[in-house]
């Protein structure tokens, strides 16, 4: 007849189990979290600055106003005064960064203006609109209108 | 050989040290610690915006420029930012029209019909960097977080797609990219602000509607502008500690 086993020796084998279980588990978690997860809270710290390392594809007005100065003080006395570079000529980043190679387009001088200067019920009063169809048909805003330090008459 | 055993061990152990020292300053390098980001403290931030509706003319600028600068797909209907127009009678505050024809992408047209009885104004939306973001709370990855300065962040690399980040935003400022299939949403162009640069939208908003702001900096006009005017965040009931302050937020506004 065999020797029953004694329960001395079944709790053994239990912690033997236990051990190897949160052993695996230590392990796995060790392999697949990230070194850097959990830095600064329940996060992967890397993300921060893979969202910093996108690439920018608006210069900033500092880097317009660095070469084009004589444009900017024309601008600062007028009612375009705050308004950037980058809202009416587009994103030109690439044109910062190489002003040799890669030269911007010039606005269009009506479709450009009326984006903002067109009238609606919706826009605060006090903004300067106009019906283009009524106000100038056709043709171009500039030929009245100087167009980065324009006046109202 | 007169070099003797003494000064040999010497100059073995401090060539390892310094190795060993460089190798972990190199590996803080690639772990990309913010606190090591050139000139940028994270913890020297809170970053918010400000947004004067009684300024928006709808242009469209600051969904347009959004667009470019973060990559956002063009089609379909995927936003980190777009502007709503109300419509609202105003003794019926309670069922204004809402507008958006493709976010205000393309600006607006004048109302179909021309009732100056009617109140009107533009809504720019954006993510509203809760400081206490029901976004973050669900999201089962932590591949969504508030970063030290502020700003709700995603992590591109660790979301799962799940989605359920999208249904807890009150504000519904979140997408699945279409191509990536991961969620993406607007963080106030943290590759510009971290650089001492303005975000996108507000670069490009030509009537100063949207000013980004750091409420650590005790200099900026962010203090005056919560002082001098009367603020509201959106849904303030929800408690999320929004951090996008609108000036003349009409009660029609949801």
């Amino acid at each position: 007849m065999a020797r029953r086993t004694s329960t001395h020796v079944h709790l053994l084998r239990m912690a033997g189990l236990f051990v190897v279980g949160i052993t695996a588990f230590v392990g796995l978690r060790w392999v697949m979290v990230p070194a850097d997860f959990g830095e600064f809270g329940h996060y992967r710290s890397g993300a921060v600055l893979d969202n910093m390392n996108r690439p920018r594809v608006f210069a900033g007005q500092a880097a317009c106003v660095e070469c084009h100065t004589d444009v900017a003080e024309l601008r600062a006395k007028g009612r375009h005064a705050r308004v950037a570079c980058e809202a009416c000529h587009g994103a030109l980043a690439a044109h910062a960064a190489s002003p040799a190679e890669v030269k911007p387009v010039r606005p269009d001088a009506r479709a450009t203006c009326i984006v903002c200067h067109t009238a609606s019920l919706s826009k605060p009063k006090s903004f300067p609109q106009v019906l283009p169809a009524e106000h100038a048909p056709e043709g171009s805003c500039a030929a009245c209108h100087a167009v980065h330090n324009p006046k109202i008459s | 050989m007169d070099q003797d055993r003494r000064t040999f061990l010497g100059q073995t152990g401090r060539l390892l040290v310094l190795t060993a020292s460089a190798g972990v300053a190199w590996e803080h390098v690639l772990a990309g610690r913010p606190e090591e980001a050139p000139n940028y403290r994270a913890t020297d931030h809170w970053w918010a915006m400000s947004i004067d509706i009684e300024t928006c003319i709808g242009c469209g600028n600051c969904v347009r420029a959004c667009k470019t600068e973060n990559d956002v797909p063009r089609e379909p209907q995927t936003f980190r930012t777009w502007v709503e127009r109300y419509t609202v009678d105003p003794a019926d505050l309670e069922h204004p029209k809402v507008e958006s024809p493709d976010g205000g992408y393309g600006g607006f047209h004048e109302l179909e019909v021309r009732n100056p009885d009617l109140k009107s104004f533009f809504v720019p939306k954006l993510c509203n960097h809760c400081a206490h973001s029901p976004c973050v709370q669900v999201c089962p990855v932590g591949a969504t977080f508030e970063s030290q300065d502020g700003v709700v962040l995603v992590d591109r690399e660790y979301c799962l797609g799940c989605s359920y980040c999208i249904q807890a935003c009150p504000y519904g400022c979140r997408f699945i990219d279409p191509r990536t299939h991961t969620v993406d949403k607007c963080n106030f162009c943290y590759h510009r602000i971290t650089r001492g640069l303005t975000t996108a939208c507000c670069e490009t908003c030509p009537t100063g509607t949207r000013v980004l702001a750091d409420l650590k900096d005790p200099k900026d006009p962010i203090h005056a502008f919560l002082r001098d005017h009367k603020v509201q965040v959106l849904k303030p009931q929800m408690a999320t500690g929004s951090k996008v302050f609108y000036n003349g937020l009409d009660g029609s506004v949801r």
